[in-house]
């Protein structure tokens, strides 16, 4: 009774809000199963609903209609309408989804399960898999090109970015990189493609066009051991100026002039910094920090951390509704 | 990367080691695991000389890295220092300083109290009282033996000095088993029983285990050991040079693996690299009490001025080995 009492009240905010609608942030909390709702523009909590068992990997449909979430130990996908946070339907995501991407056009859904060493394809319309599609050990990381001919999948034990022909499903190229990559993120324009990881401590910028590796960005920050810099989650401005690596327990994210690939500063942000999203405007940067339990904000113009918002336990993804 | 990697398994007993040895080197073997004790790991990597190069993924004898140091060998087992080492500084966390040491009466176990004498004055515990529960022989299994155990176990532990934990040297595995509930005191039981370090334990989630200890089960179909997963990372840290060096020339490999530049990933959330004084790999260790893994050391408090790792064991300045 209480449980819907809330959710009811959560749905009156959410309609007096109005244009705010757009701004809204999703949290997964891998540890309390569920997802904090942020108001984009006052960082106010709007509600915290359950999703499922150890929620990691989330992400919404480009028209904002659809929120995908990677309920890791229930072996599915789980989407859920952004405005209400109730539960539409599942997606057969293969065992133990852990991260994700979505095709630019919202259709297919690319999946990683780490369990199985596939990148699993699904139809987010007819709710079918399309193709299973084997790779290194351990996938996680999943980046797409902007034109979406390519989805990259990065392996954390075989330490390689695979190239999926995404017309064919085939592995097309693989680029070795440092030690447990994590995270593959194109910028807009598609020229370069950057990839985290975590062991290796080191940021691999490759091209893809000839899919070799043209700089590996290190890091090096005062009183911080360098074992404790990992490289997780990594957002580049759509303009190509900036990119922000999350660096795990480091507790920092790095700014790096996304010109000459250059670090030029280091944001001191909550323990165990994981993933990162910008809002639509790219205003402002959202981290999740893991081992403090909340979400630190980023002002993107000004290289500065200017709140952290409490959330549930161990936050692990973040995802802003767009305009 | 076109490379084909061939394992073979052979058992041995200290008799027929050499033997076996001999064919393995005649056969054209370099890179040889060895799972044996002290004595018969030394005589093996003796035998081996510059023919291969030889891990030892089971003895954890410090002489076997302080004055019989070899320069073949590459230690992947964590040395008695390093365990010892790794449970202090939790013990010291705890601010349990006064230790009541029981030893058993072989001589692996007189090693490892020794260990246990050095790690208390390196990290300013005291050890207020030492015994030795002598092994008499005779047979482990008797029907109702607990019976008698309940009645010696609290009679051998009376009237110690006053201490805040019962500190065991037990490699045989003789006794310390026996003791957590039945001290004379109430104290915590620590070192062989009760809270015992480990390089890997089957509760080991973090930092990727999961789908390590997945792997591992459904290829062995029991959980996993440390032996288990030392000779894993010995078998990996070959498999790493020849991925990074893109090489399958021996002398490569080796060169590479010794090499400043060389580290790799063992689910332990950070780079294991390898001690160029004694050719020890250095690991955090893990702290676990039956079913669960308790911590994991180095202890945050304990700094270093080149590798946190390195508060484990012997350090450079301390090194008796020379190649």
């Amino acid at each position: 009774m209480r449980h819907l009492l809330s959710a009811t009240t959560g749905l009156a905010v959410l309609l007096a809000a109005g244009p705010a609608l757009a701004n809204r942030v999703f949290v997964t909390n891998e540890r309390s199963n569920d997802v904090t709702v942020l108001d984009g523009e006052t960082f106010e909590v709007i509600g915290t609903y359950p999703v499922g068992n150890r929620p990691r990997g989330i992400t919404i449909s480009p028209d904002g209609t659809e929120l995908y979430v990677c309920a890791s130990d229930d072996n599915l996908v789980r989407v859920f309408d952004p405005n209400t946070m109730e539960e539409l339907h599942t997606l057969p995501s293969g065992p133990d989804p852990e991260l994700f991407v979505l095709h630019p056009s919202g259709n297919p859904l690319f999946i990683a399960n780490e369990d199985d060493n596939i990148v699993t394809v699904v139809d987010t319309q007819t709710h079918q898999v399309l193709a299973e599609v084997p790779v290194g050990v351990e996938p996680e990381g999943m980046g797409v090109s902007p034109d979406g001919a390519f989805v990259i999948n990065t392996s954390e034990t075989t330490n390689m970015a695979h190239f999926i022909d995404t017309s064919t499903y085939e592995i097309v190229a693989n680029v070795l990189v440092d030690s447990r990559p994590r995270f593959a993120q194109y910028t807009a324009d598609g020229s370069k493609l950057y990839v985290t990881s975590e062991i290796g401590g080191t940021v691999s910028v490759i091209d893809p066009e000839t899919r070799t590796i043209t700089k590996k960005i290190s890091f090096e920050i005062p009183g911080v051991l360098p074992e404790a810099i990992q490289p997780v989650g990594a957002r580049v401005t759509s303009d190509g100026t900036k990119l922000f690596v999350a660096l795990g327990p480091a507790n920092r994210v790095a700014v790096i002039d996304a010109a000459t690939d250059e670090v030029i500063d280091y944001l001191l942000v909550g323990q165990r910094v994981w993933q990162l999203a910008f809002s639509p405007d790219e205003k402002y940067l959202y981290t999740t920090n893991g081992n403090s339990n909340d979400v630190s904000i980023i002002d993107v113009a000004a290289n500065e951390v200017v709140r952290s918002v409490p959330v549930g336990q161990q936050p692990w993804g973040v995802v802003v509704a767009p305009d | 990367m076109g490379q084909d990697f061939e394992a073979e398994e052979v058992a041995a007993t200290p008799e027929t080691a050499e033997a076996e040895m001999a064919r393995l080197l005649d056969d054209g073997v370099q890179f040889i695991v060895l799972l044996a004790d002290d004595a018969t790991t030394l005589t093996l990597a003796d035998q081996a000389g510059d023919r291969a190069m030889v891990f030892n993924a089971m003895a954890r004898g410090d002489n076997l890295r302080g004055a019989d140091c070899r320069f073949n060998t590459i230690h992947v087992a964590p040395s008695r220092a390093m365990m010892t080492d790794a449970l202090t500084q939790f013990l010291m966390w705890k601010n349990w300083p006064r230790w009541f040491l029981i030893h058993g009466s072989h001589p692996e176990d007189q090693a490892l109290a020794q260990a246990w004498r050095t790690s208390a004055a390196k990290f300013g515990a005291q050890i207020v009282e030492e015994r030795e529960y002598t092994d008499t022989g005779g047979a482990r299994r008797t029907d109702s033996g607990h019976v008698q155990v309940q009645a010696q176990m609290p009679v051998f532990t009376q009237r110690a000095a006053e201490h805040d934990v019962v500190i065991t040297a037990d490699e045989a595995d003789v006794f310390a088993a026996y003791l957590p509930y039945l001290t004379w005191d109430a104290r915590p039981v620590a070192g062989s029983a009760g809270l015992v370090p480990r390089s890997w334990h089957p509760a080991m989630e973090a930092w990727g285990g999961t789908q390590f200890q997945n792997r591992f089960e459904k290829l062995a179909a029991r959980p996993i050991r440390e032996e288990d997963y030392q000779t894993w990372l010995s078998l990996r840290i070959v498999g790493e040079a020849a991925t990074r060096t893109n090489s399958g020339d021996p002398a490569a490999l080796k060169d590479f693996i010794l090499s400043p530049d060389f580290d790799v990933a063992g689910f332990k959330g950070q780079a294991l690299t390898v001690r160029d004084w004694d050719h020890q790999v250095r690991q955090p260790i893990l702290l676990t009490t039956g079913v669960l893994t308790t911590s994991v050391s180095p202890q945050d408090q304990y700094l270093h001025q080149t590798s946190q790792l390195d508060t484990l064991g012997i350090d450079r300045p301390e090194t008796q080995c020379q190649f």
